[in-house]
């Protein structure tokens, strides 16, 4: 797993790359909880190139999704969902907690 | 049916999503149920390494994986702690956000991508049986 981030005016976006499971998840938690302590919780995560993720990376997104949304001060949204991954997350109903997006610019202008 | 044993460490899911994944392909599977097939093994072992054996770095986890008659069979073995599936709650998939409980979504997706999901303990170790059939 690769995670890369880069700053926009209104946002934040991290990009991750690769395979999400329980050995990796703790380091995509690190990298939200970092945007978090800069004061940044408007992010778009780019899942474009993301190949895996397991219900612990489910899980890291939705605690970044609660601490974003506390006080009003941001929102955690999605870019680039490849299909089986947007399937697996459907089936553990969490695609009514994120908004998602097709294109990276249409996610950066959301905010 | 191939066996393989792992020793239980998350740094190994890697290997154990490409084992079943393997089987699944050279039998036949589509990307989708390949897909299916190594997100539930990996959902299945995960449990074991951070439950059975609360993360130690001690335990075995032993993994089968074959196919007959169309059905993929994956039977993981553990010698840690069991559990009864049973009372793992359902997660709440409609709950809103703030009231998301984070546990029991393996198991919940466990039984959603494969058709099939027994769990046993006894004097042998805690037996977990996965089966999904050939669209």
């Amino acid at each position: 797993m690769e995670i890369s981030t880069q700053e926009f005016k209104h946002c934040e976006m991290i990009k991750v790359k690769g395979r999400v499971d329980s050995a990796t998840a703790p380091q995509l938690a690190q990298a939200l909880e970092k945007a978090n302590e800069d004061g940044k919780y408007k992010l778009v995560m780019d899942m474009s190139e993301l190949e895996y993720m397991s219900s612990a990376g489910f899980r890291a997104l939705l605690a970044a999704q609660r601490n974003a949304k506390k006080y009003n001060r941001g929102e955690v949204v999605l870019v680039g969902v490849p299909d089986r991954i947007r399937e697996a997350l459907e089936l553990a109903g969490f695609t009514e907690l994120f908004k998602t997006f097709d294109d990276p610019l249409h996610a950066v202008g959301h905010f | 049916m191939q066996t393989v044993q792992f020793q239980a460490k998350f740094d190994f899911l890697d290997e154990i999503r490409e084992f079943v994944g393997n089987i699944a392909r050279e039998n036949g599977f589509d990307d989708q149920a390949v897909y299916h097939i190594q997100l539930a093994a990996d959902e299945a072992a995960s449990n074991v390494i951070e439950h059975a054996y609360g993360g130690g770095a001690d335990g075995m986890l032993e993994i089968s994986c074959g196919v007959k008659a169309n059905t993929l069979t994956i039977i993981l073995v553990d010698h840690g702690k069991s559990f009864d599936p049973s009372e793992v709650p359902l997660p709440d998939i409609q709950a809103d956000l703030g009231d998301r409980k984070i546990g029991g979504l393996g198991i919940f997706l466990m039984r959603k991508l494969m058709d099939e999901f027994e769990y046993v303990s006894g004097a042998r170790g805690n037996t977990l049986t996965m089966t999904k059939r050939k669209a």
